[in-house]
């Protein structure tokens, strides 16, 4: 008898969009995949929703409503496995800004009639609100990493990405060190591998979208920065960008950020 | 039986980027409320834009959207250039019009294959539509990928691109580089003239409308990155006067803000704006091919945008065959300036119409104020118009039919709610 296919879902929280994109960006695999899977609620390439469960639930965007806060519940509890993809689900994303902020400041700057915007003060990860099986990160993801982690949720096996910096991709590329020999502030040593190390093989230091890599040596890192001349500003910066509030480059902000910038 | 009180609502548009909800109320067969509820969380980037320095514009804005992160980063670079007092030119300024062809090409063929024409053949989606048309999916899909491949390979990746740069860019690549686009692009171009005829034999509900139509327009090219703001009444303004022509209100029910034309109201961007406006600037294939498609020189029916945006594929696929051809590697990757302070504001031509950024810097180049309006914006008020227009003419049909007609005649312009949602620094509140 022919197997079920798995019925996988796709949620979207505040984010670009980008990371679901990913998916219709497969453009050579994607009607491969669609062989393989179920789609049963995808709303930005379908308008068929089917009844969960689901087998396998991929969650875009963090958590910034009291209605998304309750959403991410009943998404889990519709999910036999739910897997993050992006740096807005695995780490607040760059709305996360937010949380370094007052909220009510934010809001009187962009909206004019505040009262009209429901909004919590924070950005936060999925995985403050729910348990998540696997998070895949990137900002945006890679498609690659995308296509993996879906074949191996099908085969029932471990997703292989690589939890290693970028620096270890951009060795393995050939590129000369943007740091060493140009003195560009770079992100590489203490960032998840993924992208292919494409900021330095454009000649420019790596802004860290892909998030901490596992065990990640930011202290060391910002104090080397400093060291070579980078002002406090400009390192607070480099961290608070697309993974702001992944907990190691937070911690390397707020180090900046206490320091005055006169020494 | 025919029901006099009917509610049409749907509650999560599907095939749209980003979180909306429509809502039309209808009260003895008159349309009494027309809703395009736009949800999707404010991200507040104009809030968290002021103290970042400027060097970073390209690469946050690019955030405020997946689909199209280039026209985000088109808009910032030149609203910085102007801030700064430099102009990019050469080709350092062809390969930005060739990145700007990477993304509509991507972009337009997405909406084309997979958002839109789905409703034209009565498929939920594309993946539905290939069990009966794979060869037609598989064309679009290919189609976008030389999209994507352009824009990989001038701006490093398909999505948030690494290579835009205030200036120029961080690397520019060796005319080589570009062989292997070369043939690809000469398929594409075969793909959207394809496409061209295949969209412009869908069914089309009668529906012309008049409306003012908004797109920039360039003496010597169909606009991408310049020119002044025109219209069809009138208009004609530098980028810098958007603030004084354009005013955006906040609605209670969206999230998204309304645009409207100072004393006029509604208006509308995009391909449907662009192409009429700026016909005469296509080139001779494009120009061929919307005579044969029976579309002619102007369009006021945007059901029928799905054939304009094939024209403009075609185009784009044209024009970047041009660059590349022409293309000499410049160089510098990028011109030299001095940081000052100063204010610029530009407009680009994303796929979906004309983007607006405005910034304020200091002597050392940290943002103290942004302002970006993204065309779904613009477009919310005229989507709200058309069904208004639409229901009235189409109360026979039953509630299923009726409900995906107006969730298509949403679609027809490609609303893109997560660019809609973070919008406007604003002080000038009114009465």
């Amino acid at each position: 008898m022919k197997k079920k296919k798995p019925k996988i879902a796709v949620w979207k929280f505040a984010s670009c969009d980008g990371c679901q994109l990913s998916l219709l960006d497969c453009e050579d695999e994607l009607l491969t995949v669609a062989d393989e899977i179920e789609i049963a609620n995808f709303p930005e390439a379908s308008r068929r929703v089917l009844k969960g469960p689901y087998d396998l639930s991929l969650v875009e965007g963090s958590i910034t409503t009291p209605h998304d806060e309750e959403r991410i519940h009943q998404v889990r509890r519709s999910s036999k496995y739910l897997i993050t993809i992006g740096a807005c689900a695995t780490a607040g994303g760059i709305q996360a800004l937010r949380n370094f902020k007052d909220v009510n400041e934010f809001i009187s700057i962009v909206y004019a009639n505040p009262t009209y915007i429901d909004t919590l003060e924070t950005s936060t990860p999925i995985s403050s609100h729910v348990p998540v099986d696997f998070e895949l990160r990137g900002c945006p993801i890679n498609k690659m990493q995308l296509v993996e982690v879906i074949s191996a949720f099908l085969k029932d096996r471990k997703p292989v990405t690589p939890p290693h910096s970028t620096c270890i991709e951009c060795k393995l590329k050939g590129n000369v060190c943007v740091m060493v020999a140009q003195g560009t502030m770079c992100l590489g040593p203490v960032t998840h591998a993924g992208c292919d190390a494409i900021c330095p093989s454009y000649n420019r230091g790596c802004y860290g979208c892909f998030g901490p890599k596992e065990t990640p040596n930011t202290a060391s890192l910002g104090d080397w920065l400093g060291e070579q001349g980078t002002g406090d500003p400009e390192i607070l910066r480099v961290f608070r960008g697309f993974n702001a509030y992944a907990p190691s480059f937070r911690k390397e902000s707020e180090r900046h950020e206490e320091k005055k910038p006169d020494h | 039986m025919k029901k006099k009180n009917r509610t049409i609502k749907v509650d999560y548009l599907a095939r749209v980027e980003g979180e909306g909800a429509l809502h039309i109320e209808i009260k003895e067969n008159q349309v009494s409320d027309v809703k395009l509820k736009i949800f999707e969380p404010p991200r507040f980037f104009e809030a968290f834009l002021r103290g970042r320095d400027f060097k970073e514009a390209p690469d946050i804005t690019a955030r405020i959207c997946g689909i199209c992160p280039v026209a985000y980063q088109m808009s910032a670079v030149h609203a910085m250039e102007k801030a700064l007092g430099i102009q990019v030119q050469g080709p350092l300024r062809d390969l930005r019009r060739l990145l700007y062809c990477g993304e509509w090409i991507e972009s337009h063929t997405l909406h084309i294959y997979m958002l839109h024409a789905p409703d034209f053949l009565g498929y939920e989606d594309a993946v539905q539509m290939a069990k009966d048309h794979k060869d037609v999916v598989e064309r679009g899909l290919q189609l976008k990928k030389v999209g994507n491949e352009i824009v990989s390979l001038v701006g490093g990746r398909e999505i948030h691109p690494v290579n835009v740069k205030v200036g120029g860019f961080y690397k520019v690549l060796a005319k080589t580089e570009f062989d292997h686009l070369k043939e690809r692009l000469k398929w594409a171009r075969d793909a959207a003239l394809e496409t061209v005829k295949w969209s412009s034999r869908f069914d089309f509900p009668a529906f012309d409308q008049d409306y003012e139509y908004v797109s920039l327009s360039h003496p010597d090219e169909y606009p991408f990155n310049e020119g002044r703001i025109i219209s069809n009444k009138g208009l004609d303004i530098e980028a810098q006067e958007f603030e004084n022509n354009f005013r955006e209100d906040h609605v209670e029910y969206t999230n998204a803000l309304h645009s409207v034309l100072i004393d006029r109201g509604s208006y509308f961007v995009g391909p449907m704006a662009r192409f009429n406006l700026n016909f005469d600037q296509l080139s001779p294939l494009a120009k061929e091919s919307a005579k044969e498609s029976g579309i002619g020189d102007h369009c006021h029916n945007p059901f029928q945008s799905i054939v304009v945006r094939s024209i403009e594929v075609l185009y784009a696929c044209d024009e970047a065959l041009r660059i590349i051809e022409s293309y000499e590697k410049p160089d510098q990757p990028s011109v030299d300036f001095e940081i000052q302070e100063g204010v610029g504001a530009a407009c680009t031509e994303a796929p979906r119409g004309l983007l607006y950024h405005r910034y304020k810097i200091d002597e050392e180049g940290q943002i103290l104020d942004a302002r970006i309006i993204p065309p779904t914006s613009q477009n919310q008020k005229t989507i709200e118009n058309d069904l208004w227009q639409f229901v009235p003419k189409h109360l026979d049909l039953p509630q299923e039919k009726l409900t995906w007609q107006c969730e298509q005649a949403i679609r027809n312009y490609d609303p893109c709610i997560s660019c809609a949602t973070h919008f406007l620094k604003l002080d000038i509140v009114r009465s």
